[in-house]
């Protein structure tokens, strides 16, 4: 179902295929099917946004393209590897190389500065830019020698961003980036984002609950009852300064 | 209150780990406890009965000879309650089917019936019919090292008369309670008994109708013992009385009490130790578990439980982990006692003894086990309750942190960012780095401690048997001989050297101190009595002047160059001042010399001697001893090796049972303490690893950050736990120091080594079990979560 519906970019080169992806989780004696057969391809380049209620499935499906969760069934291709049969092994590299991950609380190393929380990252890279580099394409070269605590929480999450974008990786996955935040702030961090997929060409994933943040999606990707509901294409993307919640 | 209540519960099954590990802390601390206190109730008690019930003496002394009559005189001194008049006397005996010399003491007891102070305990058969000379009643351990019973036979020479005793009966006495020969430091129930027989036999047999040689007496109730000492002395003084003493210069009742006063230390220092290290943890642990329960802390105020009710939550903790603890410790204790009491009941004997844990001990544990607990809890409790409501709505705050002196140095530009997170979260948690470190320090002490005895009595028996007990054997005479008795010696066979010696004994006195003790005389240099200084020097004796061990020195408040005064209790009796001219350091016994000659001429005798030290040839040896035996004026023979063995057994019997004990417990603390640590650290740290792990980082990579704390405090703390345990082992050594042995205060690198390798061990140990909590990581929750 839904694979007919798919719209594909003019000319994308597909990064991620999933095909039938099943997830279930066993909690306790109950069965929670999060995922029932989910397909979707990804393309180079591209900024969507996937959006659904909780419980949609949206975070289960994020997760297990960014290898931090194996699914049940199905098969997610990345490049020649099917990322449901890999090793734990496999996903630590995988995510060590080709994923940046954005997190709704951040989640910086509180003990270090701005600076040493990309370091840290760039340190187990294959070619990332200098965290210096990264901070300055997220605005914060002036705050680098702050640590967490120093700083704001937009401060913090675009930290994070230049976190995950300094290793260049081939996607970045971003959940709930503004969840915690001010909509003032939350569009200065999308900024931030919308900057790095643009001047890097960075395939990126946004998931959110806040329908405003899909007008600045080449894709919006509609999740429910843990299927792909439907997936509209937008023909401009808007600029963050123009959303408004 | 009810669901606060189940929360408890599944807070200490979540905490499993970290309770039980602090539970065990308690329990050895209640553990030592229970032991050391159940211990010395039981020998106390036991030890006052006895005396009671059998009327122990409270005053004793020896004389040559008195006539019957004069008892009265002594009944007539104020304070005086009960006296008993007796003749004793050495006996040498013959065991059937056993080689060795056998010495013995001659007591008489009233014709047929029980003496009114030192009365006897029977075991087993009865005592001596009256008018019967050919009964005698022994001494327990005598009778069980022999597998002797009543009805069995032993041969005496009394008196130079061979005669062949019946065995009427097996008795227990107040006055051997600890049974040792003269001038022995240990028992040794094989070659020493002690023997009652009815008085008139043994009068007749030493030619004592009449008289007596030996005077016991209890006092009225609230009597001083000075006043009766010294009239007893005035009163017996013309029929050669050596001194009467009280009971604190009685043998069997000083090492007993010695052993009491070991124990307390025990009972003090042990319970002191543990007990301070399980209450460091649980504050640790409370501050910890409070803190990561800030939020839940937060939303119970919210919804409104009072700053009691989470009082009460929190105390409840702690007081279920000190119940689980107490439980346990007393159980051990008790069975810890146990096991101890066979052990001190083979050196000391008393007709009963109540090894049961009293309730009040119970109590006491629990109490101070409570109370270590309670110290340790409440700085935590008090800040989970000033805790503010608002907290929990708040999104959580990033801690602070700052660029410490370390990073800006040379050195600290070379860490990497793992390295980074480990020194900057240390720096911004200097308290609870702080008591880590120091948690870990205690730890280590303590396996120090225990170490450090076990090598301390090696270096004691080698100390004393190489350096200062140069013989093979000890001859000592009936009475002083003139010094060409010698020859007697030498002829023997195989005798390889002889060294006389002449010894006294002597009351020595300092001020408002003073001391029972025996001054042995012997050459400037004796070849097979070594005379050693502190650093194990060889010294010779200067040719006027007194030799103290240190230890009587220092208990006598006396220096080099001091004088005191010095009562001979034999012969003349006369007292005299003499000048201390250096101390000796050993470590067993308390004693005094000079050299011989000056000791002669200060007895006003010519060259006389109390006995000899030999070397012989072993292979001889048997046909030495029949041949010795022979010769009239030995009264006994010793075997240095067999001393060795003895106290060796005897130290390891007691002392290191306990330190045994210790060293287990120890090693469980080490482990308890570092491992409360690292699990700890994990949970603080478990959200920075997952979002390691998210970003790429491998488990090795991720594991290093928590391991690398752990390994920096324990490398801090190694050091520390060095000087702790090294002052903690001289204190200890100091109390336990006593007049039968002083352990010698030895620390080598070894001992550290051990410590130092016990500590690792339980760190890579608590590693071990970290990582694979680091393995089970869910990398999403962590995610979720705010904190």
């Amino acid at each position: 179902m839904g694979q007919a519906e798919v719209p594909a970019r003019d000319g994308g080169e597909v990064v991620f295929a999933a095909r039938g992806v099943t997830k279930v989780y066993t909690m306790g004696e109950v069965e929670i099917h999060a995922l029932r057969g989910v397909d979707l391809d990804l393309y180079a380049g591209e900024l969507s946004v996937m959006l659904g209620a909780s419980g949609s499935g949206k975070s289960t499906l994020l997760n297990i393209l960014g290898g931090l969760d194996s699914a049940s069934g199905g098969e997610v291709r990345y490049g020649g590897q099917n990322l449901v049969r890999a090793t734990d092994r496999a996903l630590t590299t995988f995510r060590r190389h080709h994923v940046g991950f954005v997190f709704q609380f951040y989640n910086l190393i509180s003990s270090l500065t701005a600076r040493e929380n990309v370091a840290i990252v760039t340190e187990i890279s294959r070619d990332p830019m200098s965290p210096e580099e990264a901070l300055a394409l997220v605005g914060l070269e002036g705050r680098m020698d702050h640590f967490p605590s120093q700083l704001s929480g937009g401060e913090q999450q675009r930290v994070a961003i230049a976190r995950a974008i300094a290793k260049r990786p081939a996607v970045l996955m971003c959940d709930e980036p503004t969840g915690a935040l001010d909509s003032r702030t939350g569009v200065r961090v999308l900024e931030a984002l919308e900057h790095a997929n643009r001047e890097l060409g960075t395939t990126t994933v946004v998931i959110t609950h806040n329908v405003v943040i899909g007008e600045m999606a080449d894709r919006v990707i509609h999740l429910s009852d843990g299927r792909v509901a439907s997936i509209d294409l937008n023909d401009t993307r808007k600029s963050p300064s123009e959303l408004h919640w | 209150m009810r669901t606060l209540h189940r929360k408890l519960l599944r807070d200490m099954v979540s905490l499993r780990g970290q309770v039980t590990a602090i539970a065990v802390v308690i329990a050895a601390g209640v553990m030592t406890l229970v032991m050391a206190v159940t211990t010395l109730d039981a020998i106390s008690l036991s030890k006052d009965r006895f005396y009671t019930d059998y009327r122990f003496a409270r005053v004793f002394v020896d004389l040559k000879r008195a006539p019957e009559g004069l008892v009265e005189r002594v009944r007539d001194i104020a304070g005086v309650n009960q006296v008993q008049t007796r003749v004793q006397a050495p006996v040498r005996l013959e065991v059937p089917g056993y080689e060795d010399p056998v010495r013995g003491q001659l007591l008489s007891i009233p014709d047929g019936s029980q003496p009114d102070v030192n009365r006897l305990h029977v075991r087993e058969g009865a005592l001596p019919e009256s008018g019967r000379s050919d009964q005698v009643v022994i001494s327990e351990p005598f009778a069980q090292a022999h597998g002797l019973r009543a009805g069995d036979q032993l041969r005496a020479i009394i008196n130079g008369r061979l005669q062949t005793l019946t065995i009427s009966g097996v008795v227990l006495s107040p006055e051997f309670v600890y049974q040792i020969g003269p001038a022995d430091l240990l028992p040794d129930y094989e070659r020493f008994g002690v023997l009652w027989m009815n008085r008139r036999a043994l009068a007749a047999a030493f030619d004592m109708d009449g008289a007596f040689n030996n005077l016991v007496l209890t006092l009225q109730a609230g009597a001083a013992a000075g006043p009766v000492i010294e009239a007893l002395d005035q009163l017996l003084a013309p029929y050669g009385g050596v001194g009467a003493h009280d009971r604190d210069e009685q043998m069997s009742h000083r090492f007993l009490s010695d052993e009491l006063d070991q124990l307390r230390v025990m009972a003090v220092v042990l319970p002191v130790i543990f007990l301070g290290v399980a209450a460091f943890l649980l504050n640790i642990l409370m501050a910890r578990i409070i803190n990561t329960q800030r939020q839940q802390v937060a939303v119970l105020k919210a919804f409104g439980y009072g700053n009691r009710d989470i009082s009460f939550h929190y105390g409840l903790l702690t007081g279920l982990i000190v119940l689980i603890g107490s439980v346990a410790g007393v159980g051990l204790g008790a069975w810890a006692a146990d096991a101890l009491a066979v052990i001190y009941m083979e050196y000391f004997r008393f007709p009963e003894a109540s090894f049961r844990v009293q309730p009040r001990v119970v109590v006491l544990g629990i109490v101070v086990a409570g109370a270590a607990a309670g110290l340790g809890t409440f700085r935590a409790v008090r800040r989970a309750v000033a805790l503010p409501p608002a907290e929990a709505m708040r999104p959580p705050a990033p801690e602070v942190f700052h660029q410490g002196w370390l990073e800006r140095s040379r050195l600290g530009r070379l860490l990497d960012q793992p390295g980074r997170i480990i020194v900057r979260n240390l720096a911004r948690h200097r308290f609870k780095a702080v008591s880590s470190v120091l948690g870990i320090a205690m730890s280590a002490a303590l396996l120090l401690v225990g170490a450090s005895q076990f090598r301390a009595i090696d270096e004691l028996i080698d100390t004393q048997y190489r350096l200062v007990q140069k013989m093979d054997i000890t001859v000592h005479f009936t009475d002083p001989a003139p010094a060409r008795a010698a020859a007697e010696l030498w002829s023997q066979p195989g005798v390889q050297y002889v060294e006389t010696y002449r010894n006294v004994p002597v009351r020595l006195a300092s001020g408002r101190r003073n001391y029972r003790t025996a001054i042995q005389g012997m050459d400037a240099a004796p070849r097979l009595r070594g005379l050693i200084d502190e650093g194990h020097r060889d010294l010779t004796l200067p040719p006027e002047g007194l030799v103290l061990t240190d230890y009587l020195a220092a208990h006598l408040g006396v220096r080099p160059g001091d004088s005191i005064s010095v009562e001979i209790m034999e012969g003349s009796r006369r007292t005299l001042t003499v000048e201390v001219a250096a101390t000796v350091s050993e470590p067993l016994g308390v004693s005094a010399y000079m050299e011989r000659h000056a000791l002669n001429r200060m007895l006003r005798e010519g060259p006389t001697i109390s006995g000899a030290w030999m070397l012989t040839d072993e292979g001889t040896q048997d046909q030495l001893f029949d041949r010795l035996w022979e010769v009239p004026r030995v009264a006994g023979i010793g075997m240095v090796s067999e001393s060795a063995r003895q106290i060796r057994d005897y130290i390891q019997d007691t002392v290191l049972v306990m330190m045994g004990v210790l060293l287990v417990l120890a090693g469980t603390i080490t482990f308890a303490v570092v491992y409360n640590n690292a699990r700890i650290a994990f949970s603080e740290r478990a959200r920075e690893l997952a979002t390691l792990r998210v970003l790429g980082f491998r488990r090795g990579e991720i594991a290093w950050i928590l391991i690398g704390e752990i390994a920096l405090l324990t490398l801090l703390a190694i050091p520390l736990g060095w000087l702790i345990g090294t002052v903690l082992a001289l204190w200890l050594n100091l109390a336990m120091s006593t007049d039968l042995y002083r352990i010698p205060f030895v620390i080598t690198h070894q001992t550290y080594a051990f410590s130092t390798l016990g500590v690792v061990a339980a760190a890579s140990l608590s590693m071990l079990l970290i990582a694979r909590r680091l393995h089970r990581l869910d990398l999403l929750s962590a995610l979720k979560t705010v904190e």
